[in-house]
C-alpha cells in the first residue's frame, strides 16, 4: 500500500465489525489514489489540520477576548464572522456565524437535529455525542433534560433558547464570565473557556477549578 | 425526507452520554473516511446538499444503527458510484478496475489551508425584499418532501416568530436535486416551547430554527 505509516491497526478493541470497515476504508483510499482523485499528503493534512491546529481552543480564544474587550464584545455580538476573522479563524464550516450572548436571564444551548452542524473553525470537530441521536432528539423538547446529562442545573426562571442548526448558519455561545476573574489576562480567562459552555450543554470553569 | 436523520423530539433514544477527554478520532479509519470525504468534494463536483441528502437516504434502522462516520463513509461511496468515479465492485473488491474518470480538478497539499479558509460561503445577492421582517408571525408549512429539504418534522403546521432575517442562502430543496442553487431568503423563526410539544411542553423553553422562504406562509 502507497503509505504503510497509517496501517497500524488499533481497532482490535471494537471487534471484528470495525476492523472490516478499517479495511475497507484502507483499500477505498488505495483506489482513489491510484486512479489520481486524491492526493494522500493533502488527506494527512486535513487530518493533521482538525486533529491538531483547529479546535475548541481557538472558541476559548474569542469567547476570551469578549470578555476582556468590550469593542471586541460589541462586534462579535453584532456581526460575528468578521470579528471571529480578525482573531484569524475563518472559513469550512464557519462561514456565516452568529454569536448568541448567556445573561443571568438567557441560556443559549446549540443543536442540529437533522445532522451534525457545528461552527468548525472555532470549535474543531463535534464530539461523538453531538452527532449523536440522544441528544439530537432531546435537545429541542428537553433541553433542560440534557443539561442533568452534563450535570448542570439552571435556575427554573432562567429562560432556555434552543438554536436548531437548520441552515449554514453556525452558532457559537458566549458563556457569562465567571466570577472572581477581575483583571484577568485573556489568556488566563480562556483556561475557564470549555468547549461544552461554547455549545451551551455546560458552564465555564470557575477560576478554583483551574488554580 | 421523513427519515432517520429527523430526530427532533424522539423518545427513547436515552441519556447524552458526553464522554470525558474524548480524542477527536476514534480509530484510524475515521481519520481517512473524514479525509477523503472533505478531498473527494473537489473531483466529486458534488455540494454538502448533496452530501447531507446520499448520508439521510437510507432506511431509518440502518442510518440509526451506524456510527457517523460509517455514515458519512456510506454517503462517499453512494456519491463516488452514482457519478461513476468508481464501481461498486471496485469497493467490494478493493482493487482499482476500469480507467479513471476525467475530473475537474483535485485538492493538492499545496491548496488544503487555502481551500479550508475559503470554505463555501452560501449566501447570495438576489433582487428581492425579504417578504417578512422581525417581529413577523408566520407558520411552517406541512411539506413532506420524500427528498432532501431543512424544515424539520417537529416545526412543521407550528406557528413562530420572525427572529431575524439572515439573507438570501442557496436551497437545500433545489441544490440537493442538481436543480441550480435557487437562493432564497434565510429567517431564524422562533417557537415557545408550548406551540411545539403542547400544554406540558416546559414554557421557559424556546426553539429556533432557520427557514428559507418557502417553507413558510404568513400567520
Amino acid at each position: 500500500m502507497a503509505h504503510d505509516h497509517h496501517d497500524h491497526d488499533y481497532d482490535h478493541e471494537h471487534g471484528s465489525e470495525l476492523s472490516e470497515t478499517q479495511i475497507r476504508v484502507r483499500a477505498l483510499e488505495s483506489i482513489l489514489t491510484e486512479k489520481g482523485y486524491v492526493d494522500p499528503a493533502a488527506l494527512d493534512l486535513l487530518i493533521e489540520t482538525y486533529e491538531k491546529k483547529v479546535g475548541p481552543h481557538n472558541g476559548a480564544r474569542v469567547i476570551a477576548k469578549a470578555w476582556s474587550d468590550p469593542d471586541f464584545r460589541r462586534r462579535l455580538l453584532q456581526d460575528a464572522t468578521p470579528a471571529i476573522a480578525t482573531v484569524g479563524y475563518a472559513g469550512r464550516q464557519g462561514e456565516h456565524i452568529v454569536a448568541l450572548e448567556n445573561t443571568p436571564q438567557t441560556h443559549h444551548m446549540v443543536v442540529c437535529t437533522l445532522c451534525s452542524c457545528y461552527p468548525w473553525p472555532v470549535l474543531g470537530l463535534p464530539p461523538v455525542w453531538y452527532k449523536s441521536a440522544p441528544y439530537r432528539a432531546k435537545a429541542v423538547i428537553d433541553p433542560r433534560g440534557v443539561l442533568k446529562d452534563f450535570g448542570v442545573e439552571l435556575p427554573a426562571e432562567t429562560e432556555i433558547r434552543v438554536w436548531d442548526s437548520t441552515a449554514e448558519i453556525r452558532y457559537l455561545v458566549v458563556p457569562q464570565r465567571p466570577a472572581g476573574t477581575e483583571g484577568w489576562s485573556e489568556e488566563r480567562l480562556a483556561t475557564l473557556v470549555t468547549r461544552d459552555s461554547m455549545i451551551g450543554t455546560g458552564l465555564p470553569k470557575s477560576p478554583g477549578e483551574v488554580a | 425526507m421523513n427519515g432517520g436523520q429527523d430526530l427532533g423530539g424522539a423518545h427513547g433514544h436515552g441519556p447524552v452520554l458526553p464522554e470525558p477527554n474524548e480524542p477527536v478520532f476514534h480509530a484510524e479509519w475515521e481519520k481517512r473516511a473524514f479525509a477523503l470525504t472533505l478531498a473527494m468534494g473537489m473531483p466529486g463536483g458534488w455540494n454538502i446538499d448533496m452530501s447531507r441528502f446520499a448520508r439521510e437516504n437510507r432506511a431509518p434502522q440502518e442510518y440509526l444503527s451506524m456510527t457517523y462516520y460509517q455514515i458519512w463513509l456510506a454517503g462517499l461511496e453512494k456519491l463516488m458510484v452514482e457519478r461513476g468515479l468508481v464501481s461498486p465492485e471496485e469497493i467490494e473488491t478493493g482493487h482499482p478496475i476500469g480507467a479513471p474518470k476525467p475530473v475537474p480538478r483535485t485538492l493538492s497539499a499545496a491548496d488544503v489551508a487555502k481551500v479550508l479558509y475559503r470554505g463555501g460561503p452560501t449566501e447570495r445577492e438576489i433582487n428581492t425584499a425579504p417578504r417578512f421582517s422581525a417581529g413577523d408571525r408566520v407558520r411552517a408549512k406541512n411539506i413532506n418532501p420524500a427528498t432532501h429539504t431543512r424544515l424539520p418534522r417537529y416545526v412543521r403546521g407550528h406557528v413562530g416568530t420572525v427572529e431575524r432575517v439572515l439573507g438570501c442562502h442557496v436551497f437545500p430543496d433545489s441544490n440537493s436535486l442538481r436543480r441550480g442553487e435557487d437562493p432564497h431568503w434565510l429567517y431564524t423563526v422562533r417557537f415557545d416551547g408550548r406551540e411545539l410539544w403542547g400544554p406540558d411542553g416546559d414554557p421557559s423553553v424556546t426553539v429556533s430554527v432557520d427557514a428559507w422562504d418557502p417553507y413558510l406562509d404568513p400567520a
